[in-house]
């Protein structure tokens, strides 16, 4: 089966105010099969965020040099025209990012917002708009939906407002969705729920699902494949349950909570801590 | 509702104190409109003093105060000793000679500052944004007075405007139509000169706005969502940006009866500004308290004005979670 | 006076006593809140008869979600706030009933570090004037001394030396942490409260940090107070657990029996919201 996306040698330097040039990441690949998920993991700054802002051609051209290919159905999206990835972005390839609250217009209704997305890609009338953003809204179990159509993000709990998100982000019918971190920002409960509805929207939707997390509960819920990421660089990748059973790696068991061998690479080492204190 | 009405008690309460206040500080400043008379060798003293009398000049302070206050609010605001009418009526014709004017050089003062700065904040860095604050550098450090003497020597050198005054003299008829291209025309240089004096404060507030709120990131996450990067700009990052400038429009209103006061002497524009310089020196009290009191009620109201625009425009002033 | 001599001093303060630390018992905390325009009073009720026991030397986890008042609670213990109603036993003493300068003291035996370490720290202050500020507003010491104590503490949290004259801004989120801790343990407090103080960081910076603090708390004699909305994040180091929800404190057990036998209905459902990652694993078979 072909590739829906495919990632290959991307590379990724940031130009700092003083001129020098830093890389984030250096030629990473992998692909992404239809209706698949694969999840990209590791610590904070390993580069996954700028993996996924790349993919969408969302860095700016003054601070950051993006090389490589990340084809698209077989379309080069490195370089390619502002208009033209514009067409692409929410509408085959949608983003969802970590914090929903300033993730939203203040000052415009929710509801409007996913009206926006919808009438950015199809030329329809703004009521078959509003009305395909009602609908969204329900199938992300935002009910009543009027109520939640014509609040403010403001007015709404973090929660909810991530399932706005996840609306807007679904709205187009993407065949890709990428996940930055989307449960970060939540509480157990909020973050429990909406891994379920992620879950079941996928399944539903039937959408690929390239899931950006450092939560290993949150990969073993939906990812089907891994990939390690470590100082912007592959470290290792395949399927979930090769690596949780067998990483081939130090730093994969470690970020997967594994107990390492008495561990030599700095972030791997973690024994199991002991109760502290005096006995009682 | 109940909000308006506790501004408006507000407003009330401040504009008499600055009644009390601006009486009490020229009470405080020495002399009056009446010493010049008292130079003139011709006319005795006692002249003086009768003359003084006949407008209740030599009356204690607080009855004076209390005596115009109970005149103001019958809508008798006195009697301008230079010009012999009434305050009122004169101060309402220059009143409305000077909100034509600041109106007009505020109207286009915005319509320039908004797109100009809109532009330079989504094309920051690049050649309309260096252009823009190279003209704004420029025009903030050419002094106000220096600006409108340019303008009027090149009235004077190429005649293709006025070069002072409202209206001409030559010009008596009544058509409405006529009567408005002469105006128009007076009011060009003056207009133009006081927007520009204006604009380049207001170019780098709507700039800062912008660029602020471009930097947010719900900005990228709607260009991820594919939104188009004008539709972003005017219905996601301008309605975020313009609570600081609806503030600063706040403020251009509320100073519109004092912008204008160096356009109206040099350029001759018979304002309310020029008024107020011309009865501080000749002490002409009445005048010009009656004009202190009128910048603070548009000072007021332009405050005002601005929070209500606030409340409607920002939903997160207006509602609460 | 270096970190090592300080310790030779908390220990020979004496044996343990067999008392809580802190007992906070029936804590009520209620504010009004206006409306913006209406100017209508919005009672909130923040805390309501939270009472919380923390023994000396051990690691309580305070766990709640948004809103459930942990927060509030643990700042009324470091008395950044006033309760309505309530009191708080710190070391046999009621610290809400003590005159000013009583407080003074009381003050520098709880400390707090906080979620956001780059807005809890001075971004124009060097990490050395952070440290030894306390210090400086204490008067402990010359000022020799003081420098020698912040530069051991720097040390001490692992921070690498030639680092004293950096800024806040030129540290990592996991360094800035470290340079928090240094400052809250310079004073010798017995009671660390932390905040949150964990959730900003990624999950190898939380290994390393906790790492450390559990060196210091065998070293310092200190008992912690963690508080966190993420009940997976404390499991591994918490001596006792107490659960909040909707400003009350709903069971506090030891760690082990609260995850084995959860008596109250709010931490059954913060434990099935937060499958461990075996069961989650073994979900994926089914």
């Amino acid at each position: 089966m072909e590739a829906l996306l495919k990632v290959d040698d991307l590379s990724i330097s940031y130009r700092g105010r003083d001129g020098r040039e830093t890389t984030a990441v250096g030629g990473v690949g992998f692909q992404v099969a239809p209706g698949e998920t694969v999840g990209l993991m590791g610590e904070s700054g390993c580069g996954k965020s700028s993996v996924a802002l790349a993919i969408l051609g969302l860095l700016e051209k003054e601070r950051a040099t993006v090389s490589g290919s990340v084809s698209y159905r077989g379309q080069n999206l490195v370089g390619m025209r502002e208009r033209k990835l514009e067409k692409l972005r929410g509408a085959a390839i949608s983003l969802i990012g970590q914090e929903p609250g300033i993730s939203l217009c203040p000052v415009m209704r929710v509801g409007a917002q996913i009206a926006e997305v919808v009438h950015g890609h199809k030329k329809w009338s703004w009521e078959k708009c509003r009305e395909e953003a009602h609908s969204i809204l329900a199938r992300v179990g935002l009910e009543p939906t009027h109520r939640i159509f014509a609040a403010y993000p403001h007015q709404l709990s973090g929660g909810q407002l991530q399932r706005v998100v996840l609306a807007q982000a679904l709205v187009c019918g993407p065949a890709l969705v990428i996940a930055d971190e989307p449960t970060a920002s939540l509480d157990a409960r909020s973050q429990a729920d909406f891994i379920a509805l992620l879950g079941d929207l996928k399944q539903r939707l039937r959408m690929s699902l390239l899931l950006i997390s450092h939560t290993p509960e949150i990969q073993a819920s939906l990812a089907d494949r891994l990939i390690m990421m470590r100082d912007g660089c592959v470290v290792e990748e395949g399927k979930f349950d090769r690596l949780y059973a067998n990483p081939a790696d130090p730093y994969t068991a470690a970020m997967l909570r594994r107990r390492p061998a008495i561990g030599d690479c700095e972030p791997a080492e973690s024994e199991r801590m002991a109760p502290q204190g005096v006995a009682r | 509702m109940k909000y308006l009405g506790r501004r408006l008690i507000h407003a009330i309460l401040l504009l008499l104190a600055i009644s009390f206040f601006s009486f009490a500080l020229l009470q405080m400043a020495p002399g009056d409109y009446f010493d010049s008379l008292r130079l003139n060798p011709q006319i005795s003293s006692q002249t003086v003093d009768k003359i003084r009398a006949q407008y209740g000049l030599d009356r204690p302070f607080p009855v004076r105060y209390a005596l115009w206050l109970r005149g103001a609010l019958e809508g008798d605001l006195g009697y301008s000793l230079a010009s012999h009418s009434s305050v009122g009526r004169l101060i309402g014709v220059r009143a409305r000679n000077t909100l034509l004017l600041s109106g007009t050089a505020t109207a286009l003062a915005w319509l320039l500052a908004l797109p100009i700065g809109i532009a330079s904040a989504a094309k920051r860095r690049r050649a309309v944004d260096r252009a823009a604050g190279l003209a704004t550098s420029a025009l903030l450090t050419v002094p106000d007075l220096l600006l409108f003497l340019a303008l009027l020597l090149f009235a004077v050198r190429t005649g293709w405007f006025p070069t002072g005054g409202m209206t001409s003299a030559a010009n008596d008829e009544s058509s409405f139509w006529s009567t408005f291209t002469d105006i128009a025309f007076h009011l060009v240089l003056p207009a133009f000169g006081l927007a520009l004096a204006m604009l380049p404060t207001l170019v780098r507030h709507v700039r800062a706005a912008m660029i602020e709120v471009l930097e947010a990131r719900f900005v990228r996450a709607a260009r991820g969502h594919g939104i188009p990067r004008w539709r972003i700009l005017f219905r996601y990052a301008l309605p975020v940006a313009s609570n600081p400038l609806i503030q600063l429009f706040g403020f251009s209103v509320a100073t519109m009866l004092s912008t204008s006061v160096i356009a109206e002497i040099v350029l001759s524009w018979p304002g309310l500004g020029a008024l107020m310089v011309e009865s501080i020196f000749a002490r002409d009290l009445y005048v010009v308290v009656a004009i202190v009191m009128l910048s603070s009620i548009f000072l007021v109201a332009g405050n005002l004005l601005a929070d209500l625009l606030l409340l409607a425009a920002d939903p997160r002033i207006r509602t609460e979670s | 006076m270096t970190p090592s001599t300080q310790m030779a001093v908390s220990e020979s303060i004496g044996p343990e006593i067999r008392s809580p630390l802190v007992r906070i018992e029936r804590l009520n905390k209620s504010y009004v809140q206006r409306r913006p325009i209406s100017r209508a009073k919005l009672q909130v009720t923040a805390l309501q008869d939270a009472s919380l026991t923390i023994d000396r030397g051990t690691t309580v986890a305070l766990i709640g979600e948004s809103g459930s008042g942990k927060s509030t609670l643990a700042r009324c213990l470091a008395l950044l706030e006033k309760p309505t109603e309530g009191e708080i036993w710190f070391e046999g003493r009621d610290i809400l009933e003590l005159a000013p300068q009583e407080l003074f003291t009381v003050r520098n035996q709880i400390q707090m570090i906080f979620q956001d370490p780059a807005s809890a720290l001075n971004p124009g202050m060097t990490a050395l004037e952070i440290v030894a500020e306390p210090l400086k507003i204490q008067k402990r010491g010359s000022r020799a001394e003081q420098r020698d104590l912040a530069l051991g503490w720097l040390a001490r949290v692992g921070l690498p030396s030639g680092s004293e004259q950096k800024r806040p801004m030129e540290f990592s989120g996991g360094q800035r942490q470290r340079l928090a801790i240094a400052r809250a343990l310079v004073l010798a407090p017995r009671l660390l409260i932390l905040d949150e103080a964990l959730s900003s960081l990624d999950l190898a910076n939380q290994e390393m940090i906790l790492k450390l603090l559990a060196d210091l708390q065998r070293e310092h004699s200190l008992t912690y107070l963690h508080i966190s909305h993420d009940l997976r994040q404390v499991a591994n180091f918490a001596n006792e657990i107490a659960v909040m929800n909707e400003g009350r404190v709903v069971e506090q057990q030891p760690a082990a029996k609260l995850f084995a036998e959860p008596r109250n209905f709010h931490t059954r459902e913060l434990l099935l919201a937060m499958p461990s990652l075996e069961s989650i694993v073994l979900d994926r078979w089914a």
